[in-house]
């Protein structure tokens, strides 16, 4: 509720702006699916399958290096309906509580399981063990009104320098 | 409530409303910016090395250095040493024949049986018997006191202490000798914690700081300038607070800081998770003008011949409360299972589902690697230590064991 007054005053110092893998779209041609990376104002990134229709949703290295130590990661239940910015858990920090918000609209199909004794995995830079959820999308095209990496970078910088 | 977008976390350094007051943080923040925040003389010294500075209690004031994170400057603390600055807090001097029947008045601790530089944390209660704010007192010779007070709850201390002294240098009760009360504004005020800053420290002076144990203070000179040293602080380890005049605070701290890494800055998120884990109050969260000493489980620094005395402001509600079970509310300590409890959550009985009270504090302690949390509940047989309770967070419901506190036991020297 706070959050663009907190922002404008917000001097974060410049922490790695650098995502996670990106893959911006590339064609893996086994499967001649598309998978497109895409990321949120909140931090959150969707990394999209359109064989398979299914997004894997993580938060970005800009993310977990403000945070610091993830300490505990609440998710939602598997086969939950979550629309585009419903509350779909949280991540606790010595620092602070933060909300997840679903990024796009789907059924989730499968939970992390592994964060519940290894909450850090999510302070894992390029460790592809550190993904939150993943959710079969309702509605694709959603994947297309989020960020691209450059958009998400512009958005960090201006966070950062505000 | 705590609990925030990702996004607003990751914007602002939020761990900031964690530590400062809410209250203040937005007001500053709406209020036009960092423009209207004070600095200690350290505020160069800290930007100089790295420092991400927050509002806080009306400063600016770092909130960390460079990339060293929360849990490995806390951590740092409580192995090594670690030295914060703490110059937004009040430094009082109040001196005068009567100014320990004035403080007496003002506090309900026995001041009266303090040996010179000997000190105790105190409260400043309103007629009410709340609590206007937490302080230490250091009793030095000759009539005169040291106090130190929150940097948050400096108008309101002022203001408060201003009329009372009138009253009082207008009343028969200063016949032994006015009381003058004097500000040590723009003095540095720097805190060496941690098992070696007896050892680091010392380094620095001639004088044998095994004379000063847990509590006591002395002025000693560390290159030349006189410095006043109390040992303690708010971090439940062994530790310093020193006292510098303004033209040497950069120069004094540069010197005990040093350039060989062996001291390492912290800042107000190492300050807030050390605090909590040795079961300290921070004001505005854990205790506020509603709340009586002994609510706070702070009976102890409420003197038995101040009892006896009821002579101190508020001293009618605070021995009503002494009562046995005519305390309506206790602070009490919790760990929490699974997802920390913060600031705001819901204390339930498992048995009644009745709201009990709500958690003031709550972090995941680094040195346990549990949630711990304090808060205040309803007075039951359940503030007993191993009761369990409910807290609510995030509209769920989880386990909590009421537990004594310090959470994490303190390690003074006590000679």
């Amino acid at each position: 509720m706070f959050t663009g007054r907190l922002c404008r005053a917000a001097a974060l110092s410049r922490a790695r702006i650098s995502s996670r893998p990106v893959a911006l779209p590339s064609v893996r041609s086994a499967y001649r699916s598309i998978v497109t990376t895409r990321y949120t104002t909140d931090h959150e990134s969707v990394v999209f399958d359109t064989e398979t229709g299914v997004g894997t949703i993580s938060i970005t290295d800009y993310a977990q290096s403000s945070l610091g130590d993830v300490v505990f990661v609440e998710l939602p239940n598997v086969g939950t309906t979550v629309n585009q910015g419903d509350q779909i858990g949280a991540i606790e920090s010595v620092k602070a509580a933060s909300d997840i918000y679903a990024p796009v609209s789907g059924i989730v199909e499968e939970i992390n399981k592994e964060l519940d004794d290894k909450p850090g995995l999510l302070n894992k830079v390029d460790d592809e063990k550190g993904w939150l959820c993943k959710v079969k999308l309702s509605n694709p095209s959603e994947v297309e009104g989020l960020l691209t990496a450059d958009a998400y970078k512009a958005h960090c910088e201006s966070e950062g320098s505000s | 409530m705590i609990q925030t977008k990702l996004s607003t976390t990751v914007a602002s350094s939020r761990v900031a409303l964690n530590v400062a007051s809410r209250r203040n943080c937005l007001r500053f923040m709406s209020g036009g910016g960092s423009s209207e925040l004070r600095k200690t003389g350290l505020y160069d010294f800290h930007v100089a090395r790295g420092a991400k500075m927050v509002p806080f209690a009306g400063y600016s004031m770092p909130l960390s250095y460079g990339d060293i994170g929360q849990v490995a400057s806390h951590n740092n603390v409580r192995n090594n040493v670690g030295l914060f600055d703490v110059g937004h807090m009040v430094q009082h001097i109040i001196r005068g024949g009567s100014s320990l029947k004035f403080l007496e008045w003002l506090t309900p601790s026995s001041l009266g049986s303090l040996s010179a530089y000997q000190s105790t944390l105190s409260v400043l209660l309103n007629e009410q018997g709340g609590i206007i704010d937490d302080t230490v007192i250091c009793r030095h010779p000759e009539a005169t006191w040291y106090v130190v007070t929150n940097a948050g709850r400096r108008d309101e201390d002022l203001v408060w202490l201003q009329a009372r002294l009138k009253e009082w240098n207008e009343s028969e009760r200063s016949m032994d000798g006015k009381v003058e009360h004097e500000v040590l504004n723009d003095w540095g005020l720097i805190a060496l914690q941690g098992p070696k800053a007896a050892a680091h420290l010392q380094r620095f002076t001639d004088f044998d700081l095994s004379t000063i144990t847990f509590g006591k203070a002395a002025y000693l000179s560390i290159q030349g300038v006189r410095v006043h040293v109390a040992r303690g602080g708010y971090t439940g380890e062994d530790g310093f607070e020193i006292s510098i005049p303004p033209a040497d605070t950069v120069e004094i701290t540069s010197l005990i800081v040093g350039t060989d890494g062996a001291v390492q800055l912290a800042g107000l998120g190492a300050r807030d998770s050390l605090r909590l884990e040795a079961g300290m109050c921070l004001y505005g969260h854990d205790l506020d003008e509603r709340t009586s000493p002994v609510e706070a489980g702070l009976s102890w620094l409420i003197g038995k011949d101040r009892r006896a005395s009821a002579d101190f402001i508020g001293a009618q509600t605070v021995l009503k409360h002494l009562q046995k079970g005519a305390c309506p509310r206790k602070r009490i300590g919790l760990i929490v299972s699974g997802a920390p409890a913060r600031e705001g959550a819901k204390i339930i009985h498992p048995d009644f589902e009745e709201e009990l009270g709500t958690v003031t504090s709550g972090i995941p302690s680094p040195t346990l690697g549990k949630n711990i949390a304090m808060g205040y509940v309803k007075n039951g047989d359940w503030t007993k230590s191993g009761s369990k309770l409910l807290v609510e967070v995030r509209k769920k419901v989880r386990e909590a064991v009421v537990t004594k506190m310090p959470f994490v036991p303190t390690n003074y020297f006590r000679g």
